[in-house]
């Protein structure tokens, strides 16, 4: 039966038609939708426009509290993934495609391509109904595009962990528990109010969290505010939380099928 | 060229923890054949399948399907392999026809190709109407069917169903055994795991039964009958009191009891001779049986010696919605 018998598989293409299995999937997905574009942009009006007159930041509040949000809508984006990895492991869908010889790797791929493209859109309707409401940056093209560098780097170490988390969590009802955690992190940092404004036992945390430099380099990119040592912080942080998570994530796969 | 058998193995044995899964399997299927691993919940059918189809490497044992060694040669039996695992595998929030295009990209075909093949698969299966409905829509026996298809996308050496019809209504169960039918008629060797006797009885050239992680009988349904005794007796008695007295009477060779039919059923070598010293030891005075009838012994009854246990009865089992 010439017509059954295929070209052996190339393992480049896997990974791409898993990349847009993952995307179909998402975007059908009308709860991941809302959570990953809706949210965030209603989070920014209700700090703009309800909490923003109360918070003293030296600018326009619109324009501290963007960086903020850009980070904030990353982590529920990235959040979406760990239920979508955790449901491939459960419904025996990673055994059909072990068994037709597509690796973990390209499954789990698939999902975090999924999750940096879903947070590209939320992340540019963001910045646009940011600049409707007043958002004034003052950066030129390189400090956009370095800007959009930072904010990739962070969307992507968020997406392997939640990559991460949904092969830990034997449930997808348990890998979204996960979301407040990812979704809570740029609270207590320098995301919506300035860190110095905090009880002292919280700011030793604020300052220190991942989360903070890369907002603090933002900042520095797109509204000209002192860099400091914070993009080498901030660079540091991804890398190490995307390089981490990708070995756990090693781990955890070769656990949960064995 | 000499027909290797489409898998063998040897002493598989498994264990989480403490728990022994498998405690030394051997099988061997002939190439176009369809071989039935029948067994109750948890006696390792699963787990037998997830190793024959790579996906589990087994704490001991070898084996080969479609003559290739499971552990060293791992990508060539997945390319001559396809696995239907005991939840349909198809993502629902894709249509019919997406599933299968996907499925051939993973199997290699060019998009064009991969369409025209999904297109074919859609039609064989009698899902061309669903093709363009996401298949959340799908009723449980349309997702069966699709889940074979996406199986089928290239044609396997080896197919493994993990119970295929576990949860599907007697209606869709019936249309699932006709696609098996057909794919066997085109020369597909299928290993099967049910816990229907009357499914392996139907499918199965060949049945091996397995209860705690070891096989404790094989062969053809009729082998298997004749094994645990040919014939059986069904006595049906006229009243309770005399139903109960026979069954104390017999005890340990009563096989089965059907209580509110006031039957109980023992096993008889057929003679005339047995089946009449039988009669008269429950029935002296000749009043107490209404009627009995002899028959050759069925896949249940054969699952109840070996096992200890009757055979999970159907409608146990949720059905699906269809």
């Amino acid at each position: 039966m010439s017509e059954l018998t295929a070209p052996a598989p190339s393992r480049i293409a896997d990974w791409s038609t898993m990349a847009a299995r993952s995307m179909r999937l998402t975007s059908r997905n009308s709860e991941a939708i809302l959570t990953s574009l809706m949210l965030p942009v209603m989070l920014m009006l209700l700090f703009v426009y309800l909490f923003g007159g109360a918070i003293n930041t030296g600018t326009a509040y619109v324009t501290y509290v963007v960086p903020g949000v850009l980070l904030l809508c990353a982590g529920f984006g990235a959040s979406m993934t760990a239920q979508t990895v955790s449901h491939d492991m459960s419904s025996g869908a990673i055994d059909r495609f072990r068994s037709m010889d597509v690796s973990g790797a390209a499954v789990l791929a698939g999902h975090v391509v999924a999750s940096v493209a879903r947070n590209i859109l939320s992340t540019a309707l963001v910045l646009a109904v940011a600049f409707v409401i007043g958002f004034r940056p003052h950066a030129d093209a390189q400090d956009w595009v370095l800007a959009a560098g930072v904010l990739l780097m962070f969307i992507l170490a968020m997406s392997a962990v939640a990559a991460m988390v949904g092969l830990l969590t034997r449930t997808p009802e348990g890998a979204s528990g996960f979301s407040f955690f990812m979704t809570f992190l740029p609270y207590p940092s320098s995301a919506f109010v300035p860190v110095d404004t905090m009880p002292g036992w919280v700011q030793g945390f604020a300052e220190n969290q991942p989360v903070t430099p890369i907002i603090e380099t933002l900042r520095a990119l797109l509204l000209g505010t002192p860099a400091g040592s914070n993009p080498l912080l901030a660079a540091a942080w991804c890398g190490g939380i995307f390089v981490v998570s990708v070995l756990l994530a090693r781990v955890l796969f070769r656990r949960r099928v064995s | 060229m000499t027909r290797r058998p489409a898998v063998v193995a040897h002493g598989l044995k498994k264990s989480y923890g403490d728990v022994r899964v498998l405690r030394g399997v051997d099988l061997e299927v002939e190439q176009g054949s369809v071989f039935a691993l029948l067994g109750p919940n948890g006696a390792g059918k699963t787990t037998t399948v997830k190793i024959l189809s790579t996906l589990l490497p087994p704490d001991a044992g070898r084996a080969w399907v479609a003559g290739f060694d499971i552990l060293r040669e791992r990508t060539r039996v997945r390319r001559s392999i396809s696995l239907t695992g005991q939840y349909a595998a198809v993502d629902e929030e894709q249509t019919g026809a997406e599933n299968l295009q996907m499925m051939a990209r993973l199997r290699g075909y060019a998009r064009r190709a991969a369409r025209a093949r999904a297109t074919t698969l859609l039609q064989q299966f009698d899902l061309t109407e669903a093709a363009e409905r996401r298949v959340r829509t799908y009723s449980g026996g349309m997702r069966r069917r699709l889940d074979l298809a996406a199986s089928l996308v290239t044609e396997p050496s080896v197919l493994f169903l993990d119970e295929p019809t576990t949860g599907l209504d007697p209606r869709s169960r019936l249309a699932l055994w006709r696609v098996i039918k057909d794919l066997v008629a085109r020369g597909v060797t299928v290993v099967l795991t049910t816990q229907y006797l009357e499914e392996a009885d139907e499918l199965a050239d060949r049945i091996a039964v397995i209860d705690h992680g070891t096989i404790v009988a094989s062969g053809t349904a009729d082998e298997l009958k004749r094994q645990v005794a040919e014939t059986r007796l069904d006595v049906t008695f006229a009243d309770p009191a005399s139903y109960a007295a026979a069954v104390g009477k017999l005890a340990g060779l009563v096989v089965s009891t059907e209580p509110d039919e006031l039957r109980l059923v023992t096993a008889t070598d057929g003679s005339a001779a047995h089946i009449r010293s039988l009669l008269d030891e429950v029935d002296p005075s000749g009043t107490a049986i209404a009627h009995f009838r002899t028959r050759t012994a069925t896949l249940d009854d054969v699952f109840l010696a070996l096992t200890g246990r009757p055979a999970q009865p159907h409608d146990t089992k949720e059905p699906a919605h269809v």
